[in-house]
């Protein structure tokens, strides 16, 4: 870039910087300038000289001077005054805040061990590349905890990636890589864009930016969607695949057959490069197109059609989305997506599906300071014995797993939970909320690390940690979490607000405390300078002054020997070879190739409950409003999305009496949540969807309203534990329920 | 020279609502206030996989296409910040031009 990341002009002081989180994203780096007058963040305007955002931003960015000015921020340490779930806090300074909780860890593993200490991480914050050394390298404990039934979130999909491709996120080629972008020679324009379970215009998920997909479209790319709803997006799209929920490994395994069957694969990469194709063959012939039809709801000629599209143009790619995660049977739906991709050979090729490196950028001081614990200690992570295909890929416990522990006390009891960014009794990510909320009253001492009172800080916290906006601090995005960075950026600070501090300050202040061999370093710069330098031979002066980084990208890794540490042609797996049928897999019990299972509670898998229970209900798609459950206070925000939405088809609302804007409660054999009716054609009549991550800031915050937590809480209609046989995957995306009209339409009194 | 306008190619408009939110920036304009706001068409089926579903963003009396930031040579703050830069700012006789050549879906406002 060629701007100073730092200006005066009219006396504002200007900041470049890429963005992360606080407030919540995932790792995209917009490009942004901070503006601040009297010490004051009073504007932010989009950068036209980044190379990806190219000035543009979303709303909450926009409105982003709202979030770090707003009153109700919690800016200093408080420790609590009266009884959990008692609004009562005490401010206190950082040393009393780290002399207490020093204290409380000492106890703990002096008297317990270091295992009756859980960390747990919030969704693509910051925290979720921190929280890992909070735990392992800071604290000591081998429990750290993503808390989402079946780790319902990017960790399958890097996990199938791994055993079946044996390389990092596999991502659409959008020329993210290089600085001059779409003009780059070697790159080619997808010719189409398979997006499945993705609306990536509002969720720029793992760090890719959504638009890019406009942008692609412009010059001529195609849209496939496979979705249960008719987003905005899919009426643009050339073929949209509106199936069921849940039923989408099925509708996979069916394009397979027709890409097969029909002859349009790429033989020369399946002769070369895969493994397990006669059996794999023979599998695919279990989903005939018809059969797939009556599974999945989608028209049996839309099926073949698509499949034909894609298979038979230039190079394609393959954006898959979180529905891929949140599904029992996700695995084999990943599999069978990586599948189409490899046969069809669009693999690391130019316009097709970009594939990381095993190993990730900048990831030495995240997982791998595991190294930090003895093996003894290692060995008491929660689930992993239990269940190695997530203990293997993922360094954390098995959410499901701990939840049992700490409800059973088995196989020890937990004592100190540490939250990191993580507001989990609302409908973020964990199933069975009230459950967790429940069992969460187990521990003993609680620490929350945030930027406002929520719902799970105001039942639990002891001492509450205040944590800086990414405007505050000095820190590095990395665009997938360093599993397929497309670029590095520099995170500048450009005002301080009361004593928040960052992650990375905490966990350094912390480490020091507790463990200092592991924390030699005196300040935010030298934790990154010690990161950056050994990998890319400069440090975070120079990342700030340059204002981002972009690797470049080598295609067809895989013919050169790019991928194996051992220099080989080949793929990191096993066998060497892209494993169309997994060795992994089979040692874990699991079936080697790609399968259908119905979703445990659907119209087919339970009838009977479906007569009580006969609409499909699927959750979370997202707005351009909020990340998961943050940005409900802030004004303009609110404006846009005032309240939680479901959706429903205008034939199915008639049959239940219920209006536009009616209130409505969607309830089930686990739970009950209130939301607002939209009523809409672009839903299937049998299926209705409701979004997740509400809570009401402007409701009492003690017990028992906890910000109003429990009344539109639609994650406590997904159950718990009701996960894949390799541990992934819940049903957040496919379970039964009923609609009625709410009694009481007065949701604000 | 003729007036400028704004073209908004609704083919591309994806409802992100960042107009709205960079023009209350820039005109400081309170909540229930706006200088360009979001209009929906649709969802409705027009035939099979037809579906008609439009977002156009219309500009208000209180829009005066950024005076201060294009007399400076900056594009107007809706321009700058529009996820899907469906938004262009610049002469109406040029615009019109690139409307012809663009064919479909695309209009133009002269606030």
């Amino acid at each position: 870039m060629k701007k100073e990341w730092q200006q005066q002009e009219d006396g504002v002081y200007k900041v470049r910087t890429c963005g992360w989180s606080p407030p919540g994203d995932h790792p995209v780096g917009c490009g942004m300038h901070l503006h601040i007058k009297d010490g004051r963040l009073v504007k932010v305007e989009g950068d036209p000289e980044h190379p990806i955002t190219e000035g543009r931003l979303c709303i909450r960015c926009l409105s982003l001077p709202e979030y770090v000015n707003h009153p109700s921020r919690i800016i200093h340490p408080m420790k609590r005054a009266g009884e959990r779930g008692e609004d009562k806090w005490q401010r206190i300074s950082w040393d009393e805040a780290w002399d207490i909780i020093v204290d409380k860890i000492n106890y703990f593993k002096e008297n317990y061990g270091a295992e009756s200490i859980v960390v747990f991480g919030g969704t693509g914050r910051e925290a979720c590349l921190y929280y890992y050394p909070l735990g392992f390298a800071a604290i000591g404990t081998p429990n750290v905890c993503y808390p989402q039934s079946g780790w319902s979130c990017y960790g399958p999909r890097c996990a199938i990636t791994d055993y079946i491709l044996g390389a990092g996120y596999p991502e659409i080629d959008y020329a993210g890589y290089f600085s001059d972008r779409y003009e780059h020679e070697g790159w080619q324009l997808p010719e189409y864009i398979l997006l499945w379970g993705k609306e990536p215009l509002k969720s720029n998920p793992d760090g890719f930016f959504g638009h890019s997909i406009i942008d692609m479209m412009k010059r001529g790319s195609k849209l496939i969607m496979a979705d249960p709803r008719l987003n905005w997006l899919a009426t643009r799209a050339e073929y949209h695949l509106q199936l069921r929920p849940g039923s989408d490994t099925a509708l996979a395994m069916g394009m397979l057959n027709v890409i097969i069957n029909e002859d349009l694969y790429d033989h020369d990469f399946v002769e070369n490069w895969c493994f397990g194709w006669d059996e794999f063959v023979e599998r695919v012939q279990e989903y005939p197109p018809d059969k797939v039809a009556d599974i999945t709801w989608v028209k049996e000629e839309k099926i073949i059609a698509a499949a034909r599209a894609f298979a038979k143009a230039g190079n394609s790619t393959l954006g898959w989305g979180l529905a891929i995660d949140q599904n029992p049977n996700g695995v084999q739906l990943g599999h069978a997506l990586l599948a189409i991709v490899a046969i069809t050979g669009n693999l690391d090729v130019p316009g097709g599906v970009t594939i990381g490196p095993p190993a990730s950028l900048m990831g030495k001081w995240r997982v791998e300071t595991r190294a930090e614990l003895s093996e003894e200690l290692w060995d008491k992570r929660i689930g992993a014995k239990e269940w190695p295909a997530l203990s293997t890929a993922l360094a954390t416990t098995h959410p499901d797993e701990t939840l049992d522990t700490l409800e059973t006390g088995k196989p020890y009891k937990l004592r100190m939970g540490w939250f990191n960014s993580s507001n989990f009794i609302t409908p973020t990510n964990s199933a069975a909320p009230d459950r967790w909320y429940r069992a969460l009253k187990n521990l003993e001492f609680c620490v929350v690390q945030d930027v406002f009172m929520t719902p799970t800080a105001m039942a639990f916290a002891d001492v509450f940690l205040p944590l800086s906006s990414f405007a505050e601090h000095d820190g590095v995005v990395v665009t997938h979490y360093g599993r397929n960075a497309v670029f590095l950026g520099a995170m500048n600070k450009a005002i301080q607000v009361g004593e928040c501090k960052s992650d990375v300050e905490m966990m350094i202040e912390l480490g020091k405390r507790i463990n200092p061999k592991a924390w030699p370093f005196n300040s935010v710069e030298e934790f990154f300078d010690f990161q950056l330098k050994p990998e890319l031979g400069f440090g975070f002066a120079e990342l700030k002054e340059k204002g981002l980084y972009q690797p470049d990208y080598e295609y067809e890794k895989y013919k050169k020997g790019k991928l194996r540490a051992d220099g080989e042609p080949g793929f990191n797996t096993v066998t060497g070879l892209v494993e169309l049928s997994s060795t992994l897999f089979e040692s874990w019990g699991e079936d080697p190739l790609p399968y259908f299972k119905e979703p445990p509670y659907s119209p087919y898998s339970t009838p009977d409950l479906a007569k009580e229970y006969p609409l499909v209900l699927t959750t979370g798609a997202r707005t351009y409003a909020s990340f998961h459950s943050e940005h409900r206070h802030v004004p303009t925000l609110r404006e846009v999305v005032p309240d939680p939405i479901m959706e429903i088809h205008p034939d199915t609302a008639k049959k239940l009496g219920i209006r536009e804007g009616d209130w409505v409660v969607i309830e089930n054999m686990f739970g009950k949540a209130k939301e607002r009716a939209h009523i809409t054609p672009a839903i299937d009549p049998r299926v209705v969807h409701a979004q997740h991550g509400w809570w009401f800031p402007e409701k009492p915050a003690a017990e028992p309203s906890l910000y109003g937590v429990w009344e539109s809480n639609i994650n406590t209609l997904i159950p718990h534990k009701h996960i894949g046989k390799l541990g992934f995957g819940g049903p957040f995306k496919s379970i039964l329920c009923k609609v009625y009209k709410a009694e009481d339409q007065n949701f604000y009194k | 020279m003729s007036r400028n306008g704004l073209m908004i190619d609704y083919e591309y408009c994806t409802g992100c609502q960042s107009c709205e939110v960079a023009c209350k920036n820039e005109l400081k304009l309170p909540i229930g206030k706006w200088g360009i706001k979001i209009t929906e068409v649709g969802p409705w089926q027009v035939v099979d996989d037809k579906w008609e579903w439009n977002y156009i963003p219309v500009p208000t009396e209180l829009c005066n296409m950024c005076e201060q930031r294009t007399a400076k040579g900056d594009v107007p703050s809706c321009v700058l910040h529009c996820l899907a830069k469906a938004i262009e700012f610049g002469p109406a006789e040029e615009l019109a031009k690139k409307m012809e050549a663009k064919g479909k879906k695309v209009m133009m406002f002269l606030p």
